[in-house]
């Protein structure tokens, strides 16, 4: 996601003079290098100063450029917490606040490194829209439409790199705020967003091999959430099952509860998330996931 | 030298400032009669500096989108703000009228999107970072509009504001210009009793890379020399000594009056003694 990100930013660049990034000490990956050499003076680094990097995009949007503030997301969001707020939420600025190796993916880094209630924390912020890519397809789908906002922010929550690409099949096109139907089955949903949809995927294989007919949603916008999308899956499937890399409050897994009461819908809901936890485990993004409930067999234990 | 002081600026006159001044101080009494509180305190303090912004120093203050941009970072004094844009025409005296209403555009800290205000500011130490964005982005646009900006001696406790400071003069940010209004007074402490390492500030700044000067933050003459005869290659800092409440011999150091409205027998006070200083 990583790389694809810092292509979509350089394509929509050299359309758009407009077009900042604004990093805090991290490395340009990939065509973000290229970036930074053909236009020197769009590229700023901050130095390890998070609370700058987002005060100093508020400042060149409100001069009427379009900044991704990019760092690692613990860092873009939670650090600076109060200047995405006023700064850029208060103010409706259109700055792109790029929370980068979102989830527990900086595994062995511990929980410093970890963004596991982003969604939550950003979520609550009244003018902001909170966009997941579960792959790199979507995620030049959501470069393409944070490019564009003139009145608003946008948190973009990434994965880190090597996601593969699973929408080239997708049943519906993407768009800013609607789920998205990545394959259509009817006994089954299984709504996720993010880099664990390949997580997803291990289970929606396990659940064809048991004969059952399942969709697979990317619900790739939480906020604003398509609430009545999320109701009208809920009510057309048997079952629900929904996986997120995120704490179990304010992602998807309540968006969804949410959903159902608000729609009336009672269905069979299962949710999977992150725990609402600080895990002292060190090992692989895999081993992490495992010690929060995520593993393949824990999801398969507890849809059976 | 900078060559702002061979156009518009030669018009800053140092009586009449002094009497707008006064009329400045007087507008916010008036004001204080219609709420319950307000921060007239820190607002008497910055009156002679941001007169001299708006009167001396910045070009096209009604242009928002060519002119050059103020910002209150110091955002609970932006009732002098007001006064001085309601003098300019920027916001009517209707504006004023409905300050802190449920009718009215105007709260305590300023809002963006009102009659020339450039930034919603009130929590402290975000002022001078959204500062330096404007400033490099008119930089880049090699357009020659400045930015000024105007915090509080206790915002320079703000980490926030040292980040900004430590980054601005890197990218050689000239057309910044930055205010400080250094009363000496805060919520808890004096810093100069609590703090004392706290000073001295400009030379902070100075090496940090920016130019500074401390200067009277009540003469106006004074502001407006050290403004217009800085060098202009890096971002410059006028540090402004001020007393908190000035004008007024009650409210002058005096903590309460950081956020309270005289009683109508104190309001009387004041404006006889306001009227007595021009004499």
């Amino acid at each position: 996601m990583r790389n694809t990100f810092a292509e979509a930013v350089y394509q929509a660049a050299k359309s758009d003079p407009r077009i900042y990034v604004v990093v805090a000490d991290i490395s340009p990956a990939g065509a973000i290098s290229e970036f930074s050499k053909q236009w020197p003076h769009r590229f700023i680094n901050t130095g390890v100063a998070e609370q700058n990097m987002i005060s100093i995009s508020a400042g060149l949007a409100m001069r009427g450029m379009r900044p991704f503030a990019y760092t690692i997301a613990t860092f873009s969001l939670y650090r600076p917490f109060e200047m995405v707020r006023n700064d850029v939420c208060y103010q409706e600025l259109p700055v792109t606040i790029v929370g980068m190796g979102t989830g527990v993916v900086y595994s062995t880094l511990g929980s410093t490194h970890h963004a596991q209630e982003d969604i939550a924390v950003a979520g609550a912020i009244p003018n902001m829209r909170i966009i997941a890519p579960c792959d790199p397809a979507e995620v030049t789908h959501a470069v393409e439409y944070c490019a564009k906002q003139t009145d608003g922010p946008v948190y973009l929550r990434l994965g880190k790199a090597g996601e593969p690409v699973v929408s080239d099949d997708a049943v519906d096109p993407w768009e800013f705020g609607k789920i998205r139907y990545l394959r259509k089955g009817s006994d089954v949903c299984v709504i996720t967003h993010g880099s664990i949809v390949s997580r997803a995927l291990e289970l929606v294989d396990y659940l064809n091999a048991q004969g059952k007919s399942v969709s697979v949603i990317s619900a790739h916008t939480l906020k604003p959430f398509d609430s009545e999308g999320i109701a009208r899956a809920l009510a057309s499937h048997d079952q629900a099952i929904v996986i997120e890399e995120h704490a179990p409050q304010g992602g998807l897994a309540s968006l969804t509860k949410q959903a159902a009461w608000d729609g009336g819908v009672t269905c069979d809901l299962r949710t999977f998330t992150l725990k609402d936890e600080f895990i002292h485990c060190y090992g692989s993004h895999q081993d992490i996931l495992a010690a929060h409930g995520l593993s393949l067999q824990a999801l398969i234990d507890g849809v059976s | 030298m900078q060559s702002d002081r061979n156009d518009l600026h030669n018009s800053f006159d140092i009586a009449s400032a002094k009497l707008r001044c006064a009329d400045l101080r007087r507008r916010v009494l008036d004001l204080s009669q219609r709420v319950s509180a307000l921060h007239i305190g820190g607002a008497f303090s910055c009156t002679e500096i941001v007169d001299c912004i708006y009167h001396g120093l910045m070009r096209d203050p009604d242009k928002p989108e060519t002119g050059d941009t103020f910002l209150i970072s110091k955002g609970h004094s932006a009732i002098i703000q007001y006064v001085i844009l309601e003098k300019l025409g920027i916001m009517q005296s209707e504006h004023l009228d409905g300050y802190c209403t449920p009718d009215g555009l105007l709260g305590v800290h300023p809002d963006i999107g009102n009659p020339g205000i450039a930034a919603s500011t009130g929590a402290l130490g975000h002022g001078l970072g959204l500062s330096v964005g404007m400033a490099l982005a008119d930089k880049h646009e090699n357009n020659d509009r400045k930015v000024f900006v105007l915090l509080s001696d206790g915002e320079l406790q703000e980490g926030s504001t040292w980040e900004a400071a430590l980054f601005a003069p890197s990218k050689g940010l000239c057309n910044l210009i930055m205010f400080v209004d250094a009363n000496d007074m805060q919520g808890l402490d004096r810093p100069s009793e609590a703090m004392p390492n706290f000073y001295p500030i400009g030379a902070k700044f100075e090496s940090f890379g920016w130019e500074a000067v401390e200067v009277d933050g009540h003469d106006s003459d004074a502001i407006f020399e050290a403004v217009t005869s800085r060098k202009g290659d890096r971002p410059f800092v006028l540090v402004g000594h001020t007393i908190k409440g000035k004008g007024v011999s009650f409210m002058e150091h005096v903590a309460m009056w950081h956020y309270r409205s005289p009683s109508p027998e104190e309001y009387e006070q004041a404006l006889i003694e306001i009227s007595e200083s021009l004499k």
